[in-house]
């Protein structure tokens, strides 16, 4: 089960951009998986929950985008759409390919809660 | 069911826990790789290793496919002819390192308890207790598993995975990060072909190249030694393409 350790290193990083926007808590992340990447989202979703908690996105919400996985053919040029276990071209049958997208295990972006303005001249 | 990794979390709890959020506009786009510390960290170890002259192959495959073996057997082949170093992976116990020691070679393990794979940071630790000046091929035998230690880069310059016949054919398909990140595939217990009747290195094959992998695929048996020429000249001419980019950098250093 490595998506707790990858889980742990996200948190790391949405820490420490957190941090940087001085802000007071994260609303939302969001990642980029693709079916290559070697971990599974509904994995990832649960690890999550578990590892978020007494961090900065304690409540924060998860959302996995997915990347789609397409090869482009080394033999006759045609670019195609893919499944994980087979990666060869769809016109020429050729397995000679080269992956363009669908690798990815990618931190897009993180939306935060920043402090209110007016609070703080209480 | 663990309280490791959350899946004792079940979709009809996960309303209890998941709370709906408004776009709030403070998005901060930051597009890095969730892996980022551990790459960083494999880069340092790849920069090491390079600057000790050490070619490092980090050997993966499905727990009990031979990875140990192969290594008694490879050492055995070549401990007269390069200067050979092991890291270990194994959940728990010495006794991978301890067989690797019997053969005469140093061998550092790495005991992770419950992590399923090696990480960039374990391997940086093992490396700080080696004497590298004194290793032309280090070998980093990962954790038995088809699936996690895919995902850890090490700072290794080649992946090799074995694939025991007695496994599956399919096993490419079924777990293709792995198959799809090697540079060697070792099909090994070879021997044992006659006595399998499911098992066809040609459909192995197949599997593989639907990977788009073209790395070389080998058929050995490490336990009754035969088929190790290939891998072994696999292994020679590494070693001769890192002493010349070593020599290249040193070169144009001057």
């Amino acid at each position: 089960m490595h998506e707790l350790t990858i889980c742990q290193a996200l948190l790391k990083q949405v820490e420490t951009v957190t941090a940087e926007q001085r802000a007071c808590g994260v609303e939302r992340i969001t990642l980029r998986i693709g079916p290559l990447a070697g971990v599974q989202p509904e994995l990832l979703e649960q690890a999550f929950l578990t590892a978020r908690g007494g961090t900065c996105a304690a409540t924060a919400q998860l959302v996995i985008e997915h990347e789609a996985l397409r090869v482009r053919c080394r033999e006759c040029g045609a670019e195609s759409a893919a499944t994980v276990n087979n990666l060869v071209c769809a016109r020429c049958g050729d397995w000679r390919t080269q992956l363009l997208s669908g690798d990815a295990m990618l931190l897009q972006s993180v939306e935060l809660m920043l402090p209110d303005p007016e609070a703080s001249h209480v | 069911m663990c309280d490791a990794c959350g899946c004792n979390i079940t979709p009809g709890d996960r309303h209890l826990i998941y709370k709906p959020v408004t776009p709030s506009g403070n998005a901060v786009t930051t597009l890095q790789n969730l892996l980022a510390e551990n790459d960083r960290q494999a880069l340092h170890n790849r920069a090491h290793l390079n600057a000790h002259g050490v070619l490092a192959v980090n050997l993966m495959s499905a727990p009990g496919a031979g990875k140990t073996t192969l290594l008694e057997s490879t050492i055995a082949a070549l401990k007269n002819e390069l200067r050979l170093a092991v890291i270990e992976g194994d959940l728990e116990t010495e006794n991978d390192a301890t067989r690797i020691r019997a053969q005469g070679v140093p061998a550092v393990q790495i005991t992770t308890g419950s992590a399923c794979h090696l990480d960039a940071h374990m391997v940086h630790d093992a490396l700080h207790t080696m004497a590298l000046d004194e290793v032309d091929i280090l070998f980093i035998e990962n954790v038995g598993n088809l699936v996690c230690p895919a995902s850890f880069d090490l700072g290794q310059h080649h992946n090799v995975t074995l694939l025991a016949v007695t496994e599956g054919d399919d096993k490419p398909a079924k777990y293709p990060v792995m198959f799809r990140a090697t540079d060697l595939l070792l099909l090994n217990k070879i021997d044992l072909l006659p006595f399998l009747d499911d098992f066809d290195p040609e459909k192995a094959l197949q599997h593989f190249r639907a990977l788009a992998n073209p790395a070389p695929l080998l058929h050995v048996s490490a336990k009754k030694k035969t088929g190790l020429n290939g891998w072994l000249d696999w292994l020679r001419r590494q070693v001769s393409a890192r002493r010349g980019r070593t020599e290249h950098m040193l070169q144009t250093a001057l």
